[in-house]
């Protein structure tokens, strides 16, 4: 769900209201995780590939959603085959790739506006339990715009690494990254305040 | 009560400012109604504290700041709509991931649904953005993206503008921009700055020493006393 981004278009897809695509969803991974068998993952897939067509999406777009997925899902695929046999590892993976493919698709066809107020509208109703609608789409906003600038900051200090010859440091790499990060978190948090 | 026909006055009384029991700011009594006010200083003097004075994002830890006649302690809302504020770095100030939506952001709540895209779509015109609003803010440049900044604050029409080093991540060519863009509003501002040459028409310049106005003047004699400061 956070690789792609909003990709304008006008198609059907596009079009439709972030809340049948949220709800739709929701729905759509219930009923896949529900059937234990191999044709409901291939049918999710087959209607959600569907949807990119009508989306008017490219392949490219689809597979930029399962990439960074693909080295998580082939550990799962071996750890199924080994526990349990070929059938259910296979269904297992079409499930989480299909469920991967569609969350992509509302992604790509949805403005973060559009959802955040459409999730907003969809957690109102937890406001007598103390639940702030408007901070939590906020939250998740800000999650969606800052992926990038989070991942620029880490190859940021990559190349600073590398160039003093601390390639292979997990530790090196991961203190200047949390301090930027908070230093960035801070900042954001001003900005925010400064705007509201 | 603010007195909306009297000129935009910001007025600081005997102010200081204290943070983890370090004085950052202190003996500032000033007040600010000239339409184009500079703030230069060296590193660590306190102008980017100073400037966070302006519209609330800190408080006075003695002394009182007033923007329009709202105290920035009990009207800090009603203070932060009368003082835009520009970051020095654009991606901390884009909250939204693309450009018509972070322009929105402000909006929500204060304007009629409806009437928010026309005004985005009217305001990315204006600062020379028209057609950006579906562009994604991270894949922008420097430039476009601190222009994005600014405008996102100016759809809020404040009366005040407050700039902390906003050219600082900008080549030549941006800055310019920039600057153009700010040159041409009608509302007061007040630019914290370490790039002198922005300053040559502005009405007014404070120079801040070690938490201090040192010296506050026409650009010129401002500038030539900050540089007596730094040697």
């Amino acid at each position: 769900m956070i690789a792609g981004l909003y990709r304008p278009g006008t198609s059907a897809v596009h079009r439709t209201r972030a809340s049948a695509k949220l709800v739709a969803l929701a729905v759509f991974g219930t009923v896949l995780l529900s059937l234990p068998s191999l044709w409901p993952g291939l049918i999710g897939i087959g209607l959600v590939g569907l949807g990119y067509v009508v989306a008017r999406l490219p392949a490219r777009s689809a597979f930029a959603q399962i990439r960074p997925a693909l080295f998580v899902l082939a550990i799962l695929f071996l750890a199924q085959l080994w526990l349990e046999g070929l059938a259910p590892a296979a269904i297992l993976v079409l499930r989480f790739a299909a469920l991967i493919l569609a969350a992509g698709l509302v992604t790509l066809t949805t403005r973060a506006a559009d959802m955040v107020a459409a999730i907003e509208r969809l957690l109102a109703p937890l406001s007598h339990l103390g639940i702030d609608a408007g901070k939590v789409s906020l939250a998740i906003s800000l999650a969606i715009r800052f992926i990038p600038a989070v991942a620029a900051v880490v190859e940021e200090v990559r190349e600073a690494q590398i160039a003093r010859g601390r390639s292979s440091s997990t530790l090196a790499l991961a203190v200047p990254v949390i301090v930027r990060l908070l230093k960035m978190a801070d900042a954001v948090a001003e900005a925010i305040d400064a705007r509201s | 009560m603010p007195d909306d026909a009297a000129p935009p006055t910001i007025a600081i009384r005997h102010a200081a400012v204290e943070r983890s029991g370090r004085t950052v700011l202190s003996d500032l009594d000033v007040t600010l109604s000239e339409r184009r006010i500079g703030v230069i200083g060296a590193n660590g003097s306190g102008k980017s504290t100073f400037a966070r004075l302006l519209n609330g994002l800190i408080l006075p830890s003695a002394g009182a700041v007033s923007v329009d006649g709202l105290d920035t302690k009990r009207q800090a809302k009603e203070v932060r709509r009368r003082v835009g504020f520009l970051f020095q770095n654009p991606d901390n100030q884009i909250v939204y991931p693309t450009v018509g939506e972070d322009l929105a952001f402000g909006l929500k709540g204060r304007v009629p649904k409806a009437e928010i895209p026309p005004l985005v779509d009217a305001t990315l015109t204006r600062f020379g953005l028209a057609g950006f609003g579906d562009r994604l803010a991270h894949e922008l440049s420097g430039g476009e993206r601190q222009m994005v900044a600014l405008a996102g604050v100016m759809i809020m029409e404040p009366s005040w503008l407050v700039l902390d080093e906003p050219t600082t991540l900008l080549d030549l060519r941006n800055t310019r921009r920039v600057m153009a863009a700010v040159a041409a509003l009608p509302q007061n501002v007040v630019l914290v700055t370490h790039d002198l040459a922005l300053l040559d028409d502005f009405d007014r310049v404070l120079v801040v020493d070690e938490g201090r106005i040192v010296c506050d003047a026409a650009p010129a004699a401002a500038i030539a006393a900050y540089r007596r400061i730094v040697g």
